[in-house]
């Protein structure tokens, strides 16, 4: 009897930990085209909206770099007739939240809410505001375009951004790839006050816009409402960023006084939706990406005590986005680490995971999935990736699969067709 | 008014959440936060030994034994720990602040048993060799590196803190001084880990989608053989009176300016917290002057264009019953740093003289409700904060007690707080001075 029992609870155990947690995603078109997530959730009484558009910093005209984000900040900081102040107690009076962030890809502007009807329409209505009538009051332009010049001033004598912002223009010297989010001295110096007007009123459109909605509404109710915040808004000219072409690899070393020398090292690889995704993405957890349990952080921290962080990270975009390590030392340990670092790439590319690790690998992906989706912040931002990428409804469901799928020389051969390392560019700051 | 009664009226209709609490012989508590929204749950162990328990030549030590509970026990090799919990897809991780240091994993929820053996494991069987020693040391040296040295800001802060603190433990750096990492070796790390690491100095937290008995059954199957110690004597280490306005500079590569400026003021008391009208209203200060866009320092120093930046912020609690008033502020090189603090004296003396309108109360209290319901969409936030009360000397039960005593904070609470902190003899003022890179 005793056994029996033990098989049972051993069973439960595994039956449990094969289940997903089941989310159900509703997915439908506004009438003017936004592609539109819903996500029920009664047990908080919150709702949380993102609406993204395709206004990234990958569209800033060059001459202007940091336009896209000015434009999304400005949004949040005036709107209707309301002065900057009333603007920002119609969101503080009700405890609402509003916040916006801006990607190379693409501007996002969401709200988070309490669901009681009154607070909630209340603060409905302010957000209306921020989306469609944004008022770009010229003083606000004036004082956030001086802090940001402050900012980037700021950001140019620290290592990490110096080294962020030179790899990005040897990854993308011809590619709008290479903008910074905040832009540079020179080109945010060029922006005038019209610039932002116009490009919110061609880049905050209907074009490939998306909304996501998760919480404590029907779907009748977010049905009504995905529709009110989209009708705000027209379709325009269509758009498309450029294919990113590959560059034969540079390396730079960029003098600075701090103690530790920064490495960057890596080349353009992945996109969103890319044929390789999984394969790729499975590979770098085992290679940089699994934290202390990857190769590279075992060989440079854990057996050589070298460094305190070192990772490696695709970061796809819609079109080939950047794949790279990136370290940090002292001065005199640099060349030691970044020897390793190739080393272990190399053979990583050449003979790929073992075994042992491959199913470490997916057993922790697998595993670990309901946790990427355990708060309405989490699902919000998982399903705003789906929605900007258009991707399937099922890609929740299918993710366990397509991870599963994954074999030894699937790795290997990602690997080996898509990382050329003679390709790869590298920037060093801090070495003298 | 209308508002907010709108707010209260809403947020009294929401159910707390259930939270059960046992302690086993030993000494150790458990505290279950039930949230059962998703088959997810945080395991958090938390040691009441952080860097305000550690003495003079050996600072730093709390935080470098956190990095050393990775490196194995008698039964597990150094780096498996994590190995076992990312294999069945859980995250974990460690932190050391002055008053803790907490060991946490987020697993599926069949899993918290595995990490509730393994975080036993290392309460009591700790392999602390010299050889992983000598190694890890280095890389906290590398932390200090970059969290620290080549950052102005957290050079800043360092030397506010010394500046701030001197017979009190919270002037000494968390991670150390350079110096001191350098001379630390195995033994201090074994030392500390024999004082402090034991089951009556700890509290195991878990938080998320489990049945609390059920918590109980695996904790007390774990844990319960753990030996109690006797713990080491802790001293007040109460700080001397200061004398008057204390100010430095520190020089730093950076483009901005930073102004950091704190008076000293004791955080909520542990005897009768809920009689602690000062610190509430300390509290509320600190959002009217600086929480969010309808703040007052927002409006007098980023919004007039004297500043980038401009933040105020008050430690409600704390372990050692002292923290600072802060404004931290960034602002360009042309900018007079007399002016800056010219308009923080002014904001302050303009709510001393004038109080804070009903309007802004009623914001900050709006803001408070508001945000103790979004709170409730992290399992580990919750966790976090049962076991900072807990680690500090309080009860985990007077959280939800919070908004209740803010929303009893009058304008003439404020005043009277202003009036009896915000003086000479508890003012510190450091600013960092760019150097060109």
């Amino acid at each position: 009897m005793k056994i029996k029992k033990t098989l049972l609870l051993i069973f439960y155990f595994f039956y449990s930990q094969i289940t997903i947690a089941e989310i159900a995603i509703k997915n439908w078109k506004t009438s003017n085209g936004f592609n539109t997530f819903f996500v029920e959730s009664h047990e908080l009484p919150i709702i949380d909206i993102n609406i993204n558009f395709d206004a990234g910093s990958a569209y800033d005209p060059e001459q202007k770099r940091g336009l896209a984000n000015l434009t999304n900040h400005l949004m949040t900081l005036g709107s209707d007739n309301l002065s900057e102040d009333e603007s920002a107690d119609r969101f503080t009076d009700i405890g609402a939240i509003l916040s916006n962030e801006t990607d190379l890809d693409y501007a996002r502007i969401s709200l988070r809410s309490l669901s009681d009807k009154k607070l909630f329409n209340q603060a409905i209505e302010a957000f209306e505001g921020v989306i469609s009538k944004p008022n770009f009051n010229p003083k606000v332009f004036e004082r956030e375009k001086a802090n940001l010049i402050a900012l980037i001033k700021q950001q140019e004598t620290e290592p990490e951004q110096i080294g962020e912002r030179a790899f990005r223009k040897l990854l993308y010297p011809s590619h709008p790839y290479q903008n910074y989010e905040i832009g540079d001295l020179d080109s945010v110096n060029n922006i005038t006050s019209d610039d932002v007007v116009n490009f919110y009123q061609n880049y905050f459109s209907a074009n490939n816009g998306s909304i996501v909605i998760v919480g404590d509404l029907s779907k009748e109710e977010a049905k009504s409402l995905a529709e009110k915040l989209a009708a705000h808004f027209k379709k325009t000219q269509d758009r498309q960023i450029q294919i990113v072409n590959p560059t034969p690899g540079t390396q730079i070393q960029i003098d600075h006084p701090a103690a530790q020398a920064h490495l960057y090292f890596g080349a353009p690889i992945m996109k969103r939706n890319d044929p390789d995704f999984f394969p790729l993405y499975l590979g770098n957890y085992i290679l940089g990406g699994g934290g202390f349990v990857s190769r590279l952080t075992n060989e440079i921290r854990e057996k050589r005590g070298l460094v305190y962080s070192v990772y490696s990270y695709f970061m796809p975009h819609r079109e080939a986005g950047p794949f790279q390590i990136n370290l940090q030392t002292k001065k005199s340990q640099i060349d030691q680490a970044y020897s390793l670092v190739k080393k272990i790439l190399n053979e990583f590319i050449e003979k790929g995971p073992t075994q042992q690790e491959l199913d470490d690998a997916k057993t922790n992906m697998v595993g670990g999935f309901p946790l990427r989706l355990d708060s309405n912040k989490k699902i919000i931002e998982y399903i705003s990736m789906m929605a900007v990428y258009n991707y399937p409804v099922d890609y929740i469901q299918q993710f366990s699969k397509n991870i599963n799928q994954v074999s030894l020389e699937d790795i290997k051969d990602a690997f080996q067709r898509r990382l050329d390392m003679s390709k790869f560019s590298t920037v060093i700051v801090g070495k003298k | 008014m209308k508002k907010i009664f709108l707010l209260l009226f809403f947020y009294l209709n929401i159910l707390s959440a259930q939270v059960s609490e046992y302690s086993l012989e030993n000494g150790l508590k458990l505290i279950v936060n039930e949230d059962h929204r998703s088959q997810v749950v945080v395991s958090q162990v938390w040691y009441k030994a952080g860097s305000i328990d550690e003495v003079n030549g050996k600072t730093g030590v709390a935080h470098v034994l956190e990095h050393m509970m990775f490196k194995g026990t008698q039964t597990i090799k150094p780096g498996e720990f994590s190995e076992i919990i990312a294999r069945v897809g859980g995250r974990e991780n460690a932190f050391t602040g002055t008053d803790y240091t907490c060991y946490f994993q987020t697993l599926e929820q069949s899993n918290l048993e595995l990490a509730l053996k393994l975080e036993a494991d290392r309460m009591q069987n700790l392999n602390l060799s010299k050889e992983e020693f000598n190694k890890e040391i280095k890389v906290v040296m590398e932390e200090r590196r970059w969290r620290t040295d080549d950052k102005p800001e957290g050079m800043l802060n360092e030397n506010f803190n010394a500046l701030v603190f001197n017979s009190h433990p919270y002037g000494r750096p968390i991670v150390g001084w350079m110096s001191d990492l350098e001379s630390m070796n195995y033994q201090d790390a074994r030392d500390w880990y024999q004082d402090w690491y034991a089951p009556n100095n700890a509290t195991v937290v878990i938080s998320g989608d489990i049945d609390p008995k059920q918590a109980y059954k695996l904790v007390e199957k774990y844990f319960a053989n753990i030996p109690k110690k006797i713990l080491k004597e802790r001293k007040p280490q109460i700080e001397a009176q200061q004398l008057g306005k204390r100010m430095i500079e520190v020089s730093a590569p950076s483009e901005l300016v930073r102004l950091q400026m704190g008076y000293v003021v004791p955080t909520l008391n542990k005897l009768k917290p809920s009689n602690d009208r000062d610190a509430f209203a300390l509290d509320v200060l600190a959002n009217v002057l600086s929480g969010g866009p309808s703040s007052r320092l927002y409006k007098s120093l980023v919004k007039s264009g004297a500043t980038v930046s401009a933040l105020a912020s008050y430690p409600l609690l704390s372990r050692g019953d002292k923290g600072t008033f802060e404004f931290l502020v960034a602002f360009k090189a042309d900018q007079q740093k007399d002016e800056v603090q010219k308009i923080i004296q002014a904001e302050i003396q303009n709510i001393l003289k004038n109080g804070v309108s009903n309007k802004e109360l009623e914001r900050v209290k709006a803001g408070a409700i508001a945000a103790n319901v979004y709170e409730k969409d992290s399992m580990f936030y919750q966790g976090m904060i049962i076991g900072q009360l807990e680690s500090m000397g309080y009860s985990y039960t007077i959280k939800d007690d919070y908004i209740n005593q803010i929303k009893n904070v009058t304008s003439k609470d404020i005043q009277a707080v202003i009036n009896k902190f915000f003086n000479d003899n508890n003012l510190n003022i450091a600013i960092l001075n760019p150097k060109k890179v």
